[in-house]
C-alpha cells in the first residue's frame, strides 16, 4: 500500500492507505476528523469540501494518494485559540444554517471564494456557491452570511 | 387581532420574541456535530445491502458462500435468514376498514416489488469491504411485470403488486349537497393537475448504528422519531420496549424523509444480534434516492362550480394517490391529510372529496414537507388562478370574494375544521405592497402590448395550513395508529441552572434556542441558563417527535405547561420559607416576593432549598422539577398571502424568478430569525417541485434520477433572493398564540411559481404546465396552445 504524509489542521499524518481510498474516508475513517461530513458520492452537494493547500476542493473526489505532501484545512482547523474564522461568525450572525450538514463544506467554500473574490456581489456568492447545496435555508441568509465574513476578512486581512 | 410587523418592531418581548443567535450553531460551525455516520464502537462492524435492480421479479436463488469468504467479511444474509425474526415494517395508518395492508418484509424473501429493495447484505471490517463483497452474492430473478402507472394499475386485468390487487384504499369525505351545487352552476371549471413524484433529499443521508450487550439494545439512527421508532421496533422484532434505546443524534434535516421505520434499522438490530457486535450502516446518496421513502406522486381531477361573480359554489376532487410497492409509516395517511385543505380559507357550499390509493413497483410515498396539504393547497390556489382568467376578475379580489372575513373567525370550513384565527385581508395587503403588485401588472400589460419574447407573470397563492399535529381524539377518529401530544420536563437544578427534557425531535429547528427563549421567560433566568436535552428515549422517554409542523404549537405548550407547574410548586416553597400565604406570594423576573414587602427569595434559593429539603412545606417532594404532557384541543391555521413574479423566455422556456414575496401569519412568533429561515427554505423546497425535481422511473421500473447530477436540487444560483415579512394574529387555542412554521414556505410557494407561469402565457393559450415546469415542457406548452389556437 502506498505511504502518504499529509498534513491536516497543522498535525502531519504519514499512514499506508490504499490507493482507491477517498480523502474523505481517509479524514473521516481514518484520523477521526468527522467535521467533515458525506452528502452524496457524485460530487453534486459539496459537503465534504475542504481546502487542499490553500483551494478548495470536494474531499469526495480526490484520493487520499492525490493528497500527498499537501496541506489540508478542514473546518475543525478554522478556528484558532478558541476564536472562530470570521466565516464561522458571519454564518452563525446570519443565521445561515439550520440542520448544519452543508454548513462546514459551505464555509470553507465561503473562504475559498472570497479569496478569490474578496468583495463578491450578491450574484457572484450565488454562482460561487452553486457547487454546493444546502436543502434548509434557501440560500438567503448564506448570501449575506457570505457577504458578512468577506467584509469582516477585508477587515482582519487589513 | 393582527399586528402587521415592520423591521423594528419584529423585536419583542424579554426573550420570546428576539431574534437570538442559535445555541446550536457552535458545534454545527465547527465540525463537532455528532451525526450517526460519525459514531465509531469498538468493535464495529459495517453493513452493505444489496438491492434488487428488478422492479417486479421473484426470487429464485440467493447464493452467498462466494462472499463469505471475501477478505474481510464477517457474515452474509439473505431475505431467508431473517424469514423467522424479521417481522413486517409497519403502517400505522390503516385509513379504512377493508385498506390492503400488504406484508412488508425488511428484506425481500421471495419476492422484490421495486428497484432498490433490499435481498441481501455483507457485514464487514469495514465500508469499502463490505461493499466489494456485494459483487460476489448471486440472486436469480424471474420477472414479473413491473406496475408503474396508477390509472393502468386498477384496470381489470393489470399486473398485480399484491396477490389483494392494486388498490389500497378508497376514502371519501363529503359534506354539503354537491349535487346542488354542480346543477345549473353558471360556472364549472374541471381541471387535472398531476402532482409529481419527489425525493426529499434531506442532506444527510440516512445512517444506523446498533449496539447489543446481550440484553440491552440501542440503536442511533438519523431520525426524527426516535419515541415513535422504538415503539415501532419493538413491535416489529419482538425485542421489548424496555429494553431498547433509541438515540438521535444531530439529525441532519428530514422535511419528513426520516419520518419512517425503515428496513435498514430493523436489520441493524437483527444483525447486531445476531453477530453480538455493534453494526453500523450509512448509505450513499444513490443508495438514498432509491429506497429514502418519495414524497407527492398524486393525479388530482379537480372541479369547482361557481356563480358569474366568483362566488364559489362547490368543489369535487378525485384524487389517485401511489403508495409505492408497500404501505410505509403513514403512506395512506397523507393524501387524507390534504383532505381536509381543498377548500383552502374560501367559504364554499359543498365539498366532495374522493381518494384512491394505489399500489404500484416503485418506492413507496410517505410524509414530505407538507404531506397532502402541499397538494391540495396547490390545487386549489391553481384553480382560484383558472377561475379568475375564466372570468376575467383579478386573482386576488377572486379571493377576497370568497375568503373568510377577519370578522368571520371562529369559522367551521365545509371540510369540517374549525379555523380559530386568521386575516387574510391584512396578510395580502402587505404582500401586494410590497410586491408593488399594481406596478407588476401594468409592466406586464406594456409587454403583452409589444409582444415581448420576455413575458412576465404573476402569481397568487393565499394559502393556509392545518399544523400543530394534532388532537389525539381527531386521530382517532382518522383511524390513525397514535395520539398527537407532547411532553416536556424541567428541572431546577440545585445551582438554579435550568434542564429541559423535550419530546420533540430537532433536525434543524433550532428547538435548543427557542426552547430556552420560552423557559427563560417563563421562569426569569437567563437564556444561557437554560439546556435543552432531546432525541434519547433513555433521557427524554416520553415524546411524539417532530413533524407536522407540531413542535411548538404542540411541544412548546407542554413546555409552558411544565414551566407554570414549577412556578406553582416554587410559589408554595417561597411562602413556606417566607412564612406568607402562597396566595401572598407575587412572581417576576426569577423572583417570587411577598406582596407589598421586600421578602423575596430567588428562583435559585428555592431550588437549592428543594434540594437540601431541609425545610420545606410538609408532604413536598424534594427537588424542583415538573413535566407536563399537552394534547391540543384544535390544530393551528397558520397563512399567508405569497406573491410571484416570473419572466418566461417565450422562445427558449426558460423561466427566471424575478421576484418572490411572502407574507406569512405564523402567530405569536418566539424567534423572528428562526421563522424566517422557515419560511426561506420552505419557499426554496417548494420552487424545486415547480421548476426543478421529478423522481423518474423508467419504462421497466428503473429509476432514473439516482443521483444529484439527475435529481436537480434548487442551488444558490437557481433561487431569487425572498422578501419576506409576517403579520401576526395569534393562535387563540393555546397560551402561547403560536400556529407553527415548519410546512408553510413550501405549501405556498409552488402554486405561486406555476400560477405565475400560466399568467405570463394565458395570452398565448396556455392553461397549464406540469411540473416540474422545465424549460423545454413551458416551450412545449406554448407550441402546443399555438398549435391549438391555429
Amino acid at each position: 500500500m502506498p505511504r502518504i504524509t499529509v498534513t491536516v489542521d497543522g498535525i502531519t499524518y504519514e499512514q499506508e492507505v490504499e490507493p482507491r481510498l477517498l480523502l474523505v474516508h481517509f479524514l473521516r475513517d481514518h484520523l477521526g476528523k468527522t467535521g467533515t461530513p458525506i452528502g452524496c458520492d457524485t460530487s453534486n452537494c459539496g459537503a465534504c469540501t475542504v481546502l487542499m493547500d490553500g483551494k478548495s476542493v470536494k474531499s469526495c473526489s480526490v484520493l487520499a494518494v492525490q493528497a500527498d505532501g499537501s496541506e489540508i484545512v478542514t473546518i475543525e482547523g478554522l478556528a484558532s485559540d478558541g476564536n472562530w474564522h470570521p466565516m464561522q461568525r458571519a454564518f452563525h450572525e446570519e443565521h445561515a444554517l439550520q440542520c448544519g450538514y452543508c454548513t462546514p463544506g459551505m464555509i470553507m467554500a465561503a473562504i475559498d471564494l472570497v479569496r478569490e473574490n474578496p468583495d463578491p456581489t450578491e450574484d457572484e456568492i450565488r454562482q460561487g456557491l452553486k457547487g454546493n447545496l444546502c436543502r434548509c435555508t434557501g440560500y438567503c441568509n448564506i448570501v449575506r452570511a457570505v457577504r458578512r465574513g468577506a467584509e469582516e476578512m477585508r477587515v482582519a486581512a487589513r | 387581532m393582527t399586528e402587521v410587523l415592520t423591521e423594528e418592531r419584529k423585536e419583542t418581548g424579554r426573550e420570546i420574541g428576539r431574534a437570538r443567535r442559535r445555541k446550536e450553531d457552535a458545534r454545527l460551525v465547527t465540525g463537532r456535530t455528532k451525526w450517526t455516520d460519525n459514531i465509531q464502537l469498538p468493535g464495529m462492524l459495517h453493513v452493505a445491502f444489496l438491492r434488487s435492480p428488478m422492479a417486479h421479479a421473484r426470487i429464485t436463488r440467493v447464493d452467498t458462500s462466494a462472499a463469505r469468504n471475501r477478505p474481510g467479511v464477517v457474515a452474509v444474509f439473505s431475505g431467508q435468514d431473517f424469514a423467522g425474526e424479521q417481522g413486517s415494517l409497519p403502517c400505522a395508518w390503516p385509513v379504512s376498514e377493508d385498506i390492503v395492508i400488504p406484508e412488508h418484509p425488511p428484506m425481500a424473501v421471495s419476492t422484490v416489488r421495486y428497484v432498490g429493495e433490499a435481498v441481501a447484505c455483507v457485514v464487514a471490517t469495514d465500508r469499502y469491504k463490505a461493499a466489494d463483497a456485494l459483487e460476489a452474492i448471486e440472486v436469480d430473478y424471474e420477472p414479473l411485470e413491473p406496475v408503474l402507472d396508477m390509472t393502468e394499475a386498477l384496470k381489470e386485468g393489470a399486473p398485480k403488486v399484491h396477490e389483494a390487487g392494486n388498490k389500497a384504499f378508497t376514502w371519501k369525505f363529503a359534506q354539503g349537497d354537491i349535487e346542488a351545487a354542480f346543477r345549473d352552476a353558471p360556472v364549472v371549471l374541471e381541471r387535472t393537475y398531476v402532482q409529481q413524484r419527489l425525493i426529499p433529499s434531506a442532506m444527510e443521508p440516512r445512517a444506523v448504528v446498533a449496539t447489543t450487550d446481550g440484553d440491552q439494545y440501542t440503536l442511533y439512527s438519523a431520525t426524527q422519531i426516535p419515541h415513535i421508532l422504538r415503539l415501532m421496533l419493538a413491535l416489529t422484532t419482538g425485542i421489548p420496549e424496555h429494553k431498547l434505546r433509541v438515540i438521535a443524534p444531530d439529525v441532519g434535516g428530514g422535511f419528513g424523509s426520516k419520518l419512517q421505520v425503515t428496513a435498514e434499522e430493523v436489520l441493524c438490530l437483527l444483525i447486531a444480534r445476531r453477530l453480538g457486535r455493534p453494526v453500523k450502516w450509512t448509505e450513499s446518496r444513490s443508495e438514498g434516492n432509491l429506497t429514502v421513502h418519495h414524497g407527492r406522486d398524486q393525479i388530482q381531477r379537480v372541479s369547482i362550480a361557481a356563480e358569474r361573480d366568483g362566488r364559489i359554489r362547490g368543489l369535487k376532487v378525485d384524487l389517485l394517490a401511489d403508495m409505492g410497492a408497500y404501505l410505509m409509516l403513514v403512506t395512506p395517511g397523507v393524501p387524507l391529510l390534504g383532505a381536509f385543505m381543498y377548500n383552502g380559507i374560501y367559504k364554499m357550499d359543498a365539498y366532495d372529496f374522493t381518494c384512491t390509493g394505489v399500489f404500484t413497483t416503485k418506492m413507496p410515498t410517505d410524509a414530505y414537507r407538507g404531506a397532502g396539504r402541499p397538494e391540495a393547497t396547490f390545487a386549489i390556489e391553481r384553480l382560484m388562478d383558472e377561475l379568475a382568467a375564466e372570468l376575467g376578475i383579478d386573482p386576488i379580489e377572486l379571493r377576497r370574494r370568497n375568503w373568510i372575513k377577519n370578522t368571520e373567525f371562529p369559522y367551521t370550513t365545509i371540510a369540517g375544521l374549525t379555523y380559530d384565527s386568521g386575516n387574510y385581508e391584512a396578510a395580502t395587503e402587505r404582500a401586494l405592497a410590497l410586491f408593488k403588485y399594481d406596478d407588476l401588472r401594468a409592466e406586464q400589460a406594456e409587454r403583452r402590448r409589444r409582444k415581448d419574447p420576455v413575458q412576465l407573470g404573476i402569481g397568487v397563492s393565499t394559502y393556509t395550513e392545518m399544523c400543530g399535529l394534532a388532537p389525539s381524539r381527531v386521530l382517532g377518529s382518522l383511524s390513525y395508529g397514535a395520539g398527537g401530544w407532547e411532553h416536556a420536563e424541567v428541572r431546577v437544578l440545585p445551582t438554579g441552572k435550568v434542564e429541559v427534557v423535550t419530546g420533540s425531535s430537532p433536525h434543524g429547528q433550532g428547538h435548543e434556542t427557542a426552547w430556552s427563549q420560552i423557559v427563560a421567560d417563563a421562569l426569569g433566568v437567563p437564556f444561557e441558563d437554560v439546556t435543552v436535552l432531546h432525541g434519547d428515549t433513555a433521557s427524554s422517554p416520553k415524546g411524539m417527535d417532530t413533524y407536522g409542523s407540531r413542535s411548538l404549537p404542540v411541544g412548546g405548550i407542554a413546555l409552558l405547561q411544565a414551566c407554570e407547574k414549577v412556578k406553582e410548586k416554587a410559589r408554595r416553597v417561597a411562602a413556606h420559607l417566607l412564612e406568607a400565604n402562597p396566595e401572598d406570594i407575587e412572581f417576576a423576573d426569577g423572583r417570587f416576593q411577598v406582596r407589598g414587602t421586600s421578602a423575596s427569595k430567588t428562583l435559585q434559593e428555592i431550588a437549592l432549598a428543594t434540594f437540601a429539603a431541609h425545610d420545606l412545606p410538609d408532604g413536598f417532594e424534594p427537588r424542583l422539577d415538573a413535566a407536563a404532557t399537552y394534547d391540543p384541543e384544535n390544530f393551528s391555521f397558520p397563512h399567508g398571502t405569497h406573491l410571484c413574479a416570473v419572466e418566461v423566455d417565450t422562445e427558449t422556456g426558460a423561466v427566471t424568478i424575478r421576484s418572490y414575496v411572502a407574507v406569512d401569519d405564523v402567530g405569536r412568533v418566539i424567534n423572528p430569525l428562526i421563522v424566517e429561515g422557515q419560511v426561506h427554505g420552505g419557499i426554496a423546497q417548494g420552487i424545486g417541485q415547480a421548476l426543478f425535481e421529478e423522481a423518474v422511473y423508467d419504462g421497466q421500473g428503473n429509476l432514473l434520477t439516482t443521483t444529484m447530477a439527475d435529481y436537480l436540487l434548487p442551488s444558490a444560483a437557481d433561487l431569487p433572493g425572498f422578501v419576506t415579512d409576517r403579520t401576526e394574529t395569534p393562535a387563540t387555542t393555546n397560551p402561547l398564540g403560536v400556529k407553527g412554521v415548519g410546512e408553510a414556505g413550501t405549501i405556498a410557494s409552488t402554486p405561486a411559481v406555476v400560477n405565475a407561469i400560466v399568467d405570463a402565457l394565458r395570452p398565448f393559450g396556455v392553461r397549464d404546465v406540469r411540473m416540474p415546469c422545465t424549460p423545454e415542457r413551458v416551450w412545449r406548452a406554448i407550441r402546443e396552445a399555438e398549435g391549438a389556437q391555429a
